[in-house]
């Protein structure tokens, strides 16, 4: 295929879509929701009512609202319908011709959609995530012929670390450095390895991602393959996301069939394959040196670091491995250029970011915001803030961040000051908690978590763990006295110090930023003591 | 081969490039902690104990998979490390069964002396207890998951030096424990040559000899070195 047969596929897939797309999402949220029926009575009513002409129905990915799924949206005239339920599907097909929709009507308008600006998700409930000629048509791989014809290898990088995009996956290594260090390595056999991962409680958005736009993805590490000098990429994607899996296969398999992925892209000498591998359950895999060796077919364990994947990574070659959303954001950054792309965000936290908005929030789904808004314009505007309450703490990063406490919420949303005050970016998980959530409870559910989720291979990992979550337990039977408190601290500092990967570095965060901002509902759990200065005190 | 030079508690030290931290310190006779590195077979860094401060480097590094640098200032034994490493024993006793007085390796246990070198007279934290079993089904040894420390010290002599791979670690977390076959019992495990190196290479009573009692686990590790010269240089007298 060349840069014309890619033209005309895209024309001729336009030419033939109808004027009226109506879209249904078909991601996980709302399939569950049964929108797999909404989209076959839609389908149906459309044949019912002989608009066959003028309209189409078209399954599409996660437009984002999943609190309220199933979503079905009407294009070009951008009406959004709500929980739509699959016997008011014929309605809404009526309403085209005049007749009124008994479907809940949402409000477009609303901050929670005015509010983003999407990059990432530019495609994502807009295009049918089966089919190749959809992503083409909406100006699918153009990037990547971008890249190869227009660019040469280090400007591709150079023009990535123009950008200041940082890695997605939580802990904002700048992107750019990463491909320059990888495609420097000397060495024949380089890898791209995308991890799709995603583990955090609470968080979907990577999900989200590969099964609304799978082909942005598997472009993104195609031009990342182009850069570095890789001819082989991996998508590692947990086990647990069957549908992703099964949009993936599919993309690849039709990338390939057109000449996008494979031998020769686009009639060039640039070789990329990608294959998939499957995670079989284990949170640690998402670290980066677990990840490899799981694709190595060798038990998911992390290894001491340096040396760095980048320098001995996957079958000890220099290996790049990014986010699935780090990955997504490339194809927009090639087409649009570092510029337009750095003129987003704050000064050190460059683009948008995804967040998966949970918990007690009246506006429940995945929002792409701009870095730099601040915490209270995502929970309280766009997510409506808590019905019947008020915001007390918002959880982001998952078990390796922390909680951040209503008096925070006018912080911008950036890596670093995130950071500054205890908590951290993450993956993009945000959980709401109103005033009936007990903090302690909360550290005691993320530890639980990854209590059960450490490898075991380090002992302040495996067994600090453990005590941790024993300590707290302790603490919420009312058990525990100042001396137990003091020991659950100073055990936090000591796995956070001494656990060999991020999963232990980062596991006490929870408990640690509830202690700072939190502390009096730690004190308050503390048994009095039964002795004060060698006398009885309590009888 | 160059040379790189470097600070370890104060102590100049010159050592070829590609020494560890820990091969350095040795060198200078600066005592570092250890418990799952063995002499002969890879290091994985998982014990924590030989963590160092590195000047320049926020984050504590293990001695036995640092390489040196040139210019390099490293700290062994700060406060901090001094009470981390208390920690990490505490932990390590408080996570199985380790009766000392009724153990084969009794005096001649690693954990033990690593109790004693920094200083643990308790543990802190509450002990387990957990339910582990014991699996005499070997004619000659024996592995009694209740001392086991899961230093992997075992999985990797047997994958590295005999090359039967008889071991590895099963589950993970706190459930994790050291499995041999396809988890099988021991005895049952064709790949096993009754070689005996994981008895050597055991640092606790966890693998032994069958008929030893209270006290009476030695250990070859000669026996180790010796392969390991023999195979790498060729030099087959003992």
């Amino acid at each position: 295929m060349d840069l014309t047969e890619l033209i005309d596929v895209a024309e001729a897939h336009r030419a033939k879509q109808k004027n009226i797309r109506i879209h249904c999402c078909t991601s996980t949220g709302c399939r569950a929701a049964s929108a797999l029926e909404v989209l076959k009575n839609l389908k149906t009513a459309v044949e019912d009512e002989a608009l066959g002409e003028n309209v189409e129905v078209v399954g599409v990915g996660c437009m984002g609202f999943c609190g309220r799924g199933p979503l079905v949206q009407i294009d070009p005239d951008d009406a959004l319908y709500e929980e739509v339920k699959p016997e008011e599907a014929a309605s809404i097909i009526g309403s085209l011709k005049g007749g009124t929709a008994t479907a809940l009507k949402g409000d477009v308008q609303h901050p929670f959609f005015a509010r983003q600006v999407k990059i990432v998700r530019q495609h994502s409930g807009k295009v049918d995530p089966e089919s190749i000629e959809d992503y083409i048509a909406a100006g699918g791989y153009r990037s990547l012929y971008k890249a190869i014809y227009e660019l040469s290898p280090p400007e591709v990088v150079d023009e990535i670390t123009r950008s200041g995009l940082r890695g997605r996956g939580g802990g904002g290594y700048p992107t750019g450095l990463k491909w320059a260090t990888v495609a420097k390595m000397p060495g024949d056999q380089k890898y791209v390895i995308c991890n799709g991962d995603e583990g955090d409680p609470g968080a979907f958005m990577d999900r989200s991602v590969l099964e609304s736009d799978p082909h942005l993805v598997l472009e993104g590490m195609a031009i990342a393959g182009y850069a570095i000098g890789a001819n082989h990429g991996f998508i590692y994607v947990r086990a647990e996301y069957p549908l992703a899996i099964q949009r993936l296969q599919k993309a690849i398999q039709q990338a390939k069939k057109y000449g996008l992925l494979g031998s020769q892209i686009f009639e060039s000498p640039f070789d990329f394959k990608v294959d998939i591998r499957i995670g079989a359950g284990a949170f640690v895999c998402g670290e980066e040196t677990a990840l490899i060796q799981s694709i190595e077919g060798g038990r998911g364990n992390p290894r001491p670091r340096p040396p760095y994947p980048a320098q001995a990574g996957l079958w000890k070659c220099p290996t790049l491995i990014n986010n699935v959303e780090t990955f997504a954001n490339i194809s927009a950054i090639i087409r649009e250029g570092a510029d337009w792309y750095a003129g987003i965000g704050t000064e050190k936290s460059k683009g948008t970011k995804i967040f998966a908005l949970t918990g007690k929030i009246r506006n429940n789904g995945l929002i792409e915001v701009p870095m730099g808004i601040t915490l209270r314009e995502i929970v309280e505007e766009m997510g409506g803030g808590v019905p019947d309450g008020e915001v007390k703490a918002v959880q982001t990063g998952g078990p390796s961040g922390g909680c951040i406490p209503a008096s925070l919420l006018d912080t911008p949303v950036d890596y670093d000051s995130l950071v500054a005050i205890g908590s951290m970016m993450g993956s993009g998980g945000m959980v709401v908690m109103d005033q009936d959530t007990n903090m302690v409870e909360v550290a005691q559910f993320y530890m639980e978590f990854c209590r059960g989720e450490t490898c075991g291979k380090c002992i302040p990992c495996r067994t600090g763990t453990v005590q941790l979550y024993a300590l707290l337990t302790k603490l919420l039977k009312r058990q525990a006295t100042q001396a137990d408190l003091d020991k659950l601290e100073a055990l936090c500092h000591m796995v956070q110090e001494t656990s060999l990967c991020g999963l232990g570095m980062s596991a006490p965060n929870p408990i640690l930023s509830t202690l700072r901002y939190f502390n009096q509902e730690y004190t308050e759990l503390l048994q009095a003591p039964k002795y004060l200065n060698g006398k009885v005190a309590v009888e | 081969m160059s040379v790189k030079t470097l600070k370890i508690d104060g102590i100049d030290i010159a050592i070829e490039e590609g020494a560890t931290v820990l091969d350095a310190a040795r060198q200078a006779g600066v005592p570092i902690p250890t418990l799952c590195h063995l002499d002969g077979v890879g290091d994985i860094g998982a014990c924590r104990l030989c963590l160092v401060e590195v000047g320049g480097s926020r984050r504590l590094l293990p001695a036995c998979v640092t390489e040196v640098a040139e210019g390099m200032e490293v700290q062994t034994n700060t406060p901090k490390l001094q009470e981390y490493r208390r920690m990490t024993v505490e932990l390590l006793f408080s996570e199985g069964n380790h009766v000392c007085a009724v153990c084969v390796a009794n005096g001649h246990c690693e954990l033990q002396d690593v109790a004693i070198q920094v200083g643990m007279d308790h543990s802190r934290f509450t002990y387990r207890f957990p339910d582990r079993g014991v699996d005499v089904s070997h004619e000659q040894f024996g592995i009694d998951h209740n001392r086991c420390i899961l230093c992997t010290r075992c999985v990797r002599v047997c994958d590295e030096i005999e090359g039967a791979h008889v071991w590895d670690v099963a589950q993970r977390g706190a459930a994790c424990y050291i499995v041999s076959g396809l988890n099988q019992p021991w005895g049952e495990v064709d790949a096993c040559t009754s070689c005996g190196k994981c008895v050597d290479a055991c640092p606790t009573g966890a693998i032994f000899r069958k008929g030893s009692t209270t006290g009476e686990k030695e250990r070859d590790r000669a026996k180790l070195d010796f392969l390991v010269t023999a195979r790498e240089k060729h030099e087959w007298t003992r």
